[in-house]
């Protein structure tokens, strides 16, 4: 019988962190609209219900009901393939990622899917094998460009992903563990003067971190495997209907998943900014949920940087790129690692 | 149920005869190199099982040296190919029969 | 749960192994090389190395595959062709290859009861123990490795380097 409620519990829980992360997905796009609607001094959607917030439904509706075109050249299993995985390991990381503190309810861990002793590597595998979507997704499409789109964004990702491999070590040195709650639980004692970007000198880390992962998401100012101005729309120029959209429901699923890591990461996951400054106040309940709205403003934040980023920086050259990752990105994140490592053998 | 270590090391063994089989008679010189990364992998496996059987972290670490070992294989094995590429324009094992490019 | 999940990834390791092979094309050989090398990773948490199946998983799907994937895709590599050479590779490949399997399966099934059982969750290494062993005893052959990387790159450089 505990048996049996706790694997229900299980499953709710996953259908609903599921639900409304894809509903989290939805209203990232509806937000990057918004603000580089303002960033562009317009208005952005605000037709559909109040303020445009029905445009998410209305979109998603739209790209559903669309004609699903499958060009002739294409070599058809991995055209269907690409987007799969794409999406799927989109989805995936947000399984290892606690968004509150460890409250367990029958047996069962609220605030998080699964608690493994590996998080931080699992998200970096899951990130890793992310490249495949891309890269089969030009190959298979039959089109020049989307070949050079899939082509420069498999050598992207391949480049950061070493700068975003080397910024997260030193969290990883000042925590001892790549558990992820223990990596926050380290960030929590003295509120915002103990997160890892201050309390732990992690502050270029976490700069190289944020440029890496703008790399790995390919957003601006990074998004040379779409650049329209270029190659049309790179590596999903053959995409229609449903394919497209789960391309594209990645592409922001990939955004929210590197806003959680970095604020597990360097923000203090989800411990308050002000410590224990205050005394605790409500009850239990209100306890309990106060530590995901500090998660979820944290994320929130993160994903603002994300868009504020997009509407003002123009996009690199590819040459530029390259060199930006492995000429400057890579000795500096090294040296950070160096001295991380020296200031925790000697004061550590 | 607990799973024989013996069956680990038989499908370890299918991997790696598969892999020789593949390195004999692909013609690809991509796909023989990747029935390399084959054979390695199944030597990995049998690593790990005995690893497990027993309870040596040592095995585990060997498994570490080979995965290095096949990363700067493939950095110069790919390298290796491009630039045969370029001078003969075939992938064919069969037309790479000179030592000189 | 552990003969469920040893049967499963076992077959998609022996399929993808088989598949590699039977495939023309290069991209669905490397493709299937990337089925082995997953489940592979899961096949060692079952075995207790939960570090070494995410290594695998970020170093072989990840990083080793990436890149012949995009050698492939940057040459445009077709169909492979049939050619003399692999007749005489059939010939001597199949009887030598399938007398390797037999002895080494059948020196694995005469040793099976000195081998005993993998149980799950017997025998797990964190990732400190890893570490601990890595960086105390085999300190020496780890920072070898580092010089062979170093050479490793070297040579990438100055092979992929177009000529002037």
């Amino acid at each position: 019988m505990n048996i049996l409620i706790f694997v229900l519990l299980s499953l709710l829980k996953v259908a609903v962190v599921t639900v409304i992360f894809l509903t989290a997905v939805a209203y990232t796009v509806l937000l990057e609209r918004k603000l580089v609607g303002r960033i562009q001094n317009r208005w952005g959607p605000s037709r559909v219900g109040p303020f445009g917030l029905m445009q998410p439904l209305a979109d998603g509706l739209k790209l559903f009901l669309k004609e699903d075109l499958m060009p002739d050249a294409v070599a058809r299993p991995l055209f269907i393939l690409a987007p799969i995985i794409a999406l799927s390991c989109a989805l995936i990381s947000i399984g290892v990622i606690p968004f509150g503190e460890n409250i367990r309810w029958h047996g069962v861990d609220m605030f998080q899917i699964a608690d493994v002793n590996i998080g931080l590597l699992v998200i970096l595998g899951v990130t890793s094998v992310g490249v495949y979507g891309i890269a089969l997704s030009g190959w298979s499409s039959n089109n020049k460009y989307s070949l050079l789109g899939s082509l420069r964004s498999t050598a992207q990702m391949v480049s950061y992903e070493l700068a975003l491999g080397l910024s997260v070590i030193g969290v990883v040195l000042r925590t001892g563990s790549l558990r992820l709650r223990d990596i926050v639980n380290v960030q929590n004692t003295h509120g915002i003067l103990s997160w890892n970007i201050f309390g732990g000198l992690q502050l270029i880390a976490f700069f190289i971190y944020l440029m890496a992962a703008f790399a790995e998401t390919n957003r601006t100012p990074f998004d040379l495997p779409e650049a329209e101005s270029e190659l049309t729309a790179g590596y999903h120029t053959e995409y229609s209907s449903m394919k497209f959209a789960m391309f594209f429901m990645a592409e922001y699923a990939n955004m929210i998943n590197v806003g959680c890591v970095a604020t597990l990461l360097f923000l203090g996951g989800w411990s308050s900014p002000f410590g224990n400054l205050f005394p605790a106040f409500g009850g239990a309940v209100v306890q309990a949920l106060l530590p995901v709205f500090w998660f979820v403003a944290k994320v929130f934040c993160f994903l603002f940087l994300y868009v504020w980023v997009r509407g003002t920086l123009p996009r690199f050259r590819y040459d530029q790129l390259m060199g930006f990752g492995w000429k400057f990105l890579l000795p500096i994140a090294i040296a950070n690692v160096m001295v991380s490592s020296l200031v925790l053998a000697f004061h550590g | 149920m607990d799973v024989p270590i013996a069956w680990y090391l038989i499908l370890s063994a299918a991997l790696f005869s598969i892999g020789v089989f593949a390195f004999l008679i692909k013609r690809n010189i991509i796909t023989i190199f990747m029935s390399i990364e084959l054979m390695l992998n199944a030597v990995n496996l049998a690593f790990v099982a005995f690893a497990h059987h027993w309870h040596q972290v040592s095995g585990q670490i060997f498994v570490f040296f080979v995965m290095v070992v096949a990363a700067a294989e493939a950095a110069v094995g790919l390298a290796i190919i491009i630039s045969v590429y370029r001078s003969r324009e075939t992938l064919n094992v069969d037309q790479i029969n000179l030592m000189k490019l | 749960m552990h003969l469920a999940l040893f049967v499963i990834f076992g077959l998609f390791c022996l399929g993808g192994a088989l598949n590699l092979l039977l495939q023309r094309h290069p991209i669905n050989s490397a493709l299937s090389l990337i089925v082995v090398m997953s489940s592979l990773a899961v096949l060692y948490l079952l075995l207790g190395a939960e570090f070494l199946a995410l290594a695998q998983i970020i170093v072989y799907s990840g990083a080793i595959m990436v890149l012949f994937v995009f050698v492939i895709m940057l040459l445009n590599a077709g169909e492979e062709e049939k050619t003399h050479g692999s007749r005489a590779a059939y010939l001597a490949g199949i009887p030598g290859v399938l007398a390797l399997f037999c002895v080494l399966a059948s020196t694995y099934v005469t040793l099976r009861t000195s081998f005993g059982q993998a149980r799950l969750g017997n025998f797990i290494v964190t990732t400190e123990e890893l570490s601990r062993v890595l960086f105390r005893n085999l300190l020496l052959p780890f920072e070898v490795t580092s010089i062979l990387i170093l050479v490793a790159i070297l040579g990438a450089v100055v092979l992929a380097r177009k000529e002037q």
